[in-house]
């Protein structure tokens, strides 16, 4: 499905100790590694320091994770004159040994940029003024105080990252949820990982991520279900390469309507009309029972409810599947032959399955899969739901997304009470009478007037959410008090009537937890820029201003610093599933990496989940009794006690509905967003890093060569997107992806064009999300940004100018002769293979 | 056996109502994302529910007429068009809260006719009947339970919000 297009940019082969200088940008995956199946993964160190800067003239290294995607990867932060210039790999890491992506390398650089909000700002007469942080946080009191006498606690809503530190993400949860009593918080993993959460409390009875990256090398089998791991996770996407150059290497099965490097190297690459997801997982499932690849004995002791699955697939034939999916029925017999033969089968998932249709149902799917051949808790047998955020994790297991601290179940009433004696708060303290409201539903209330002040902290719904129009109209209500706590005057900064500036990675401490429960400490390197303040102080400070009390009438947030507030929340996670009561910050400091639970039991953390069927899904332990995967409507507590009285895995089926928006004469294609390699979000920070904005500069729109054949339209042009809800202009890269849809990258807003925060001037703006759709998963309400409908037309021919889209990975051209992403020198890495010893100078401690 | 036939009228009259019910709040509701695109979804149920009850119903020689299709039109159009006028309006939480409710106790009622349905069909050792019905109930045991979870989940923030 693939052919003729150009093969992978590939890297160097590295022999032990050899050293190399690569152009990160053209190769971005570096030099290879090889090694053999089960073998350990041999450390390459990658260091990039600007430019006049030599290693031997850097005062400190200080030690950190990574902060542009999910994956975890320990760095140091190289320091001179209390100024960033560079990053190095840390080669003890379990989760990188030593490696870097693109993002990391170059991103840091954003931190120094001139643009850096440096004060406060409030609104006065209609214009974002400077102000000091007296003036700003006696407002932000002033509004909270009064909406809390006249309209009570309902009236205040949160909305905040995946990017912060996890004693950030407690201490909002604990001012939110007992100091303010509202439901409202939620974190934007709602946007990345809400569907990954779900399907594992649906499937498990919790979250917790149930495998390990480790599982890489030992897996036969790699399936990929909608993640474009070489760009979401590229240091774990060199792991792969380094396997399928070593011995005995992995099969690799990729479900992706684009033609991504996953697909290009897979053994098997199915691309799926959008939304038919779990036709396609249906199909599968039918396969591998028709053919009994099942593990009866697995799926007897650790499962209920696999007779109602192959029941409800029992009709769900490849040939069923085939029209639906637009896939040929032997390539899905063909699929389920590689799953089912496996010996170590690892699934991954991301959001090709979590911004899709039947989202939950389907990512629940593939823990069956799982769960049927018995194919879980054991080297290279696993499923990753990923995460797209560095500390989406520490977001979901802090409550600060819609869900109470450390997976307790607001359902439970001991689970609450157990949490209202961690706070010292009386339990009806805490709101619990139904769901901690999810962030597209706090939109709705604030659009309705019923939330009156949003504190949004660390992200940019005025490009990231679905239908800008609307958010756009939404945070632009007078009578909505909007406090945005951010880096850099961005879009929804704009629209705020009070702004707070934060410092970012490298300027405060904090420990994030990465998608397989790796938990790093990441510690302040330099100043931040002005007075701007770490999030963390920002919240002690207004939760001290707002004088909230425990039930005695003692401060309820007893905290001052980032390590008293970790100290905190491992009381809160004791004896929980993401329990952290082993881990000190001095521990951190030590060896590189430590994956919870991690306790008296465990003193040094937990590879695997699930190494015996789902440890927390008893009735009484559970985080959650389970939605109907169609409808969300949640099951009672007596329901889930009959179906699953001895807490085991639950297999749950879910049957097939067609997307909510089909093409139609109007609008004939399907359109589809998402991410690209050298950017993350909405540009924030890699716009503001030179390497990475030249990798892809502007918008761009992908479609095929059939479909750009028949519109008349060529590489370059200037093409309009419409749907109903609105349009972008972007230039037209002719791909490999797959007939009848449109791709969009998501990451281009508006503060760096003239109109600085939406369209201007009448014109179409540029945000992919102009163009989505406002519905979401009713069982994870994660929003749908693969699924709409869509019309292509040109604007402006291109006259052989290509897009400046990057030709290195799913967005290459068909077209031979587009000139080639590269960094040059500003984007030379060295890389050096097989060291282990990560040299003197390299502690955290030194950092501070 | 009159009983049944009787049972059948009126349950393929419940099921259609639901579904045009479904399809009306859907619409209505435009702006409650949820609620508009799982209400449309939960209509097809309905409808396909009273395409099977007619199919058992002919079979007993009794024709219950066509099922009726999705209800665009003009209506649905100046329904939907008001929903978007009133995005912003704080009252319109009221009207959602009043037609879930009717919405449940439509749902409600066709489970008792399907219960009715099911014991009957017991009685009378018809697996066909029997059949039909343990594959429809379901679905409406889960509208209702859609429509009390929605209730619980949206009833907090609409009433003291106001």
């Amino acid at each position: 499905m693939t052919g003729g297009v150009p093969a992978p940019p590939g890297g160097p082969t590295l022999e032990a100790g050899m050293s190399a200088s690569i152009d990160r940008i053209a190769r971005p995956w570096g030099g290879r590694t090889p090694y053999a199946r089960h073998g350990t993964w041999p450390p390459r160190v990658d260091t990039f320091l600007e430019e006049g800067v030599a290693p031997d003239q850097v005062q400190r290294w200080v030690r950190a994770a990574s902060i542009l995607h999910s994956d975890g990867d320990a760095m140091d932060i190289a320091v001179v004159d209390g100024r960033m210039v560079g990053v190095r790999g840390r080669a003890d890491d379990r989760v990188n040994r030593g490696r870097l992506g693109p993002k990391d390398l170059f991103g840091w650089q954003a931190n120094a940029s001139a643009d850096r909000l440096t004060t406060p700002l409030v609104r006065e007469g209609g214009r974002l003024v400077e102000c000091d942080w007296d003036t700003a946080m006696r407002r932000i009191v002033a509004r909270s105080r009064e909406l809390l006498d006249e309209r009570g606690p309902g009236s205040i809503g949160f909305y905040t990252s995946g990017q912060l530190y996890l004693e950030e993400y407690y201490t909002l949860a604990v001012l939110a949820r007992a100091g303010i009593g509202t439901h409202h918080l939620d974190g934007n993993t709602r946007l990345c990982t809400a569907t990954a959460a779900e399907a594992l409390k649906q499937s498990f009875g919790c979250d917790g991520q149930p495998g390990s990256y480790d599982d890489l090398d030992h897996a036969d089998v790699v399936a990929l279900f909608g993640h474009n791991i070489a760009e979401t996770q590229p240091v774990q996407w060199m792991r792969l390469l380094d396997r399928l150059e070593g011995g005995d290497p992995p099969r690799l099965l990729c479900v992706d309507p684009r033609p991504t490097q996953v697909a290009r190297t897979a053994a098997l690459h199915l691309a799926p009309r959008a939304g038919t997801n779990l036709a396609l997982l249906n199909a599968l499932l039918h396969e591998i029972i028709r053919t009994d690849r099942v593990d009866h004995a697995y799926v007897e002791a650790h499962t209920v409810g696999f007779e109602e699955l192959a029941s409800r697939v029992r009709e769900c034939t490849p040939r069923w599947a085939a029209p639906i999916c637009d896939v040929p029925a032997a390539a899905i017999g063909e699929a389920a032959e590689l799953l089912g033969t496996a010996e170590h089968l690892l699934s991954t998932v991301l959001q090709g399955v979590y911004q899709s249709h039947q989202a939950t149902a389907t990512a629940v799917q593939i823990n069956n899969l799982h769960l049927i051949r018995g194919m879980l808790g054991r080297p290279g047998a696993g499923v990753l739901q990923m995460n797209g955020q560095p500390t989406a994790q520490n977001t979901r297991e802090c409550g600060a997304d819609g869900d109470l601290p450390g997976f307790r179940n607001w359902q439970n009433d001991s689970h609450v009470a157990d949490l209202a004696e961690v706070w010292n708060v009386e339990p009806d303290t805490i709101a619990h009478y139904a769901p901690p409201t999810h962030a597209l539903q706090i939109f709705r209330y604030a659009e309705q007037g019923s939330i009156r002040m949003l504190w949004i902290s660390g992200t940019n719904p005025a490009v990231s959410l679905p239908e800008l129009s609307r958010v756009r109209s939404i945070l632009g209500q007078e009578r909505l008090f909007v406090v945005a706590q951010d880096l850099y005057l961005t879009e929804t900064a704009q629209l705020a009537d009070v702004v707070l500036p934060a410092a970012t990675w490298g300027e405060k401490t904090g420990v994030s937890t990465n998608a397989d429960r790796t938990v790093h400490l990441s510690e302040k390197a330099v100043e931040p820029p002005g007075t701007a303040r770490a999030d963390l102080e920002i919240f002690l400070d207004y939760a001290a201003r707002m004088d909230f009390r425990d039930k005695d009438g003692g401060p309820l947030v007893t905290w001052h610093d980032p390590e008293s507030a970790f100290e905190a929340w491992k009381r809160c996670s004791a004896g929980r599933p993401c329990d952290y009561t082993g881990i000190t910050y001095d521990r951190l400091r030590g060896a590189s990496g430590v994956q919870w639970p991690c306790n008296e039991q465990a003193p040094d953390g937990t590879e695997r989940l699930c190494t015996d069927g789902a440890g927390w899904a008893h009735p009484d332990v559970c985080q959650s009794y389970g939605k109907d995967l169609v409808t969300g409507a949640a099951d009672e507590p007596v329901e889930y006690r009959s179906l699953n009285p001895d807490g085991k895995a639950v297999i749950r089926a879910a049957a097939y509905l067609p997307p909510h928006e089909a093409p139609d004469a109007e609008h004939p294609f399907q359109l589809t967003t998402g991410r690209t390699l050298y950017h993350f979000h909405t540009r924030t920070k890699t716009a503001r890093a030179p390497q990475l904005n030249a990798a892809a500069p502007g918008v761009w729109v992908e479609a095929c060569a059939s479909d750009a054949a028949g519109l008349g339209l060529d590489e370059g042009d200037l093409v309009e997107v419409s749907t109903p809800r609105g349009a972008l202009r972007g230039r037209l890269r002719v791909t490999g992806i797959r007939p009848g849809l449109l791709f969009v990258p998501f990451h281009y807003g508006y503060w760096d064009t003239q109109a600085r925060y939406g369209p201007g001037g009448g014109e179409p703006g540029r945000a992919a999300n102009e163009t989505t759709v406002t519905d979401w998963d009713p069982v994870s309400k994660q929003p749908l940004f693969k699924t709409a409908a869509a019309a292509l037309r040109l604007v402006e021919r291109g006259n052989g100018r290509p897009a400046l889209a990057p030709t290195t990975t799913a967005s290459a051209p068909s077209r031979p002769g587009v000139p080639p992403t590269t960094g040059q020198t500003a984007a030379l890495t060295t890389e050096t293979a097989g060291t282990t010893d990560t040299s003197a100078g390299t502690s955290g401690r030194d950092g501070l | 056996m009159n009983g049944v036939n009787l049972t059948l009228r009126v349950l393929h009259h419940g099921e259609r109502h639901l579904s045009r019910q479904l399809t009306a709040v859907a619409e209505r509701h435009r702006t409650e994302h949820e609620v508009h695109h799982v209400a449309t979804d939960l209509a097809e149920w309905s409808r396909d529910n009273a395409v099977r009850l007619a199919g058992a119903a002919d079979a007993r020689g009794v024709h219950l007429g066509k099922p009726s299709g999705p209800t665009a039109g003009v209506l649905s159009g100046l329904r939907e068009k008001a929903a978007e006028a009133v995005a912003q309006r704080p009252g319109t939480g009221l009207l959602l809260l009043r037609d879930l409710r009717e919405l449940h106790l439509s749902a409600a009622e066709n489970s008792l006719h399907w219960e009715m349905l099911a014991q009957a069909a017991q009685a009378m050792r018809d697996e066909d009947l029997l059949a039909m019905v343990s594959r429809c109930h379901p679905r409406t045991l889960r509208q209702m339970r859609w429509t009390n979870t929605m209730i619980k989940n949206l009833a907090p923030q609409i009433l003291t919000g106001l």
